[in-house]
């Protein structure tokens, strides 16, 4: 099999096989999950959206996750930063931190390569500093963010012109999924307490 | 007519503390104190589209000249980029009009006092 370069895989498009994305992730990441996860990605830049409206709205469309994701990464790294994490939590929300990188690292990628430019995350997030005052605060406070993901993510994949890009959320909205159900565990809660979310 | 009727109804009928939780779905990208991704939520209804000071809308946004009444939110909460083509709110919707009304009314009486 012919081994896509670098610059060939650097989207979500361009990801030539299921297995040479289980190869870019895993080099990445070294966490399974997220590597077969992200093997669904495989893309075909001929299905790239038809239109240049279609490609304007599948921008905006990965603008908003992307700028979505910012947010949780800054949000990971207050709460890492924080000094209230314990380990293993403080490894956990570390972990899911880096999901969050991967997940923006591609989406502005991605946007790129449909010609768009990606947004850059704020210089200042407000975030509700007051009230987090012990791990479990921290830990509701992501778990609020994830379950929001999860959400925006659903509200999204029905709405790309390329199906590829639907399946690319998907696949995103399943490991932010993961994401909510741990730190519902961790908070003493049902980590799934619906057979679908909303 | 009568889809007008119900509608009408459905709106009228919302319940706050439904609503309430329907909002986490919401908070991806909104809270109801503070600006994130989206525009805070507090003070949104009587609120012109576009309007928050310092927020940076969509062009599209800016230009919808929206008030945010129950009728207009429920129509965008309903399907934004069909309401607002252009939005950077991508998010199919909510397509219940009971969900809707409840988010509504739990909008209707959010206060910035809160998270």
């Amino acid at each position: 099999m012919q081994q896509p370069t670098e610059a060939f895989m650097s989207s979500f498009f361009s990801i030539a096989s299921p297995n040479a994305a289980r190869r870019l992730f895993l080099g990445r990441s070294g966490f399974m999950l997220s590597g077969a996860a992200v093997a669904l990605l495989a893309g075909r830049e001929a299905l790239a959206a038809k239109s240049k409206d279609a490609a304007a709205g599948d921008v905006r469309i990965l603008n908003t996750a992307l700028g979505a994701e910012l947010e949780a990464i800054a949000a990971y790294q207050l709460g890492a930063e924080s000094g209230l994490l314990q380990k293993p939590v403080l490894a956990l929300a570390v972990q899911f931190q880096g999901h969050h990188k991967e997940h923006a690292e591609l989406l502005a990628k991605t946007v790129r390569k449909l010609g768009g430019k990606p947004v850059a995350a704020k210089s200042k997030y407000d975030f509700p500093v007051e009230g987090l005052k012990a791990q479990a605060d921290v830990l509701r406070f992501a778990a609020q963010l994830e379950q929001g993901a999860v959400s925006a993510y659903l509200g999204a994949v029905p709405l790309f012109g390329n199906r590829d890009l639907s399946k690319a959320a998907a696949s995103i909205l399943g490991d932010e999924a993961m994401h909510w159900a741990v730190l519902r565990n961790a908070l003493g809660e049902n980590p799934v307490p619906v057979a679908f979310v909303a | 007519m009568i889809e007008g009727a119900l509608l009408v109804a459905a709106l009228a009928a919302g319940d706050p503390t439904a609503g309430e939780a329907i909002y986490p779905r919401c908070q991806a990208c909104h809270a109801l104190a503070y600006d994130r991704v989206g525009p805070r939520h507090c003070g949104l209804l009587g609120r012109r589209a576009g309007s928050v000071p310092g927020f940076d809308y969509s062009p599209a946004m800016k230009r919808s000249k929206l008030v945010w009444n129950r009728e207009n939110l429920d129509r965008f909460l309903a399907d934004p980029p069909r309401l607002v083509p252009g939005t950077t709110m991508t998010y199919a919707g909510v397509p219940e009009a009971k969900e809707r009304a409840d988010l509504i009314a739990f909008l209707a009486q959010a206060s910035c006092g809160q998270p």
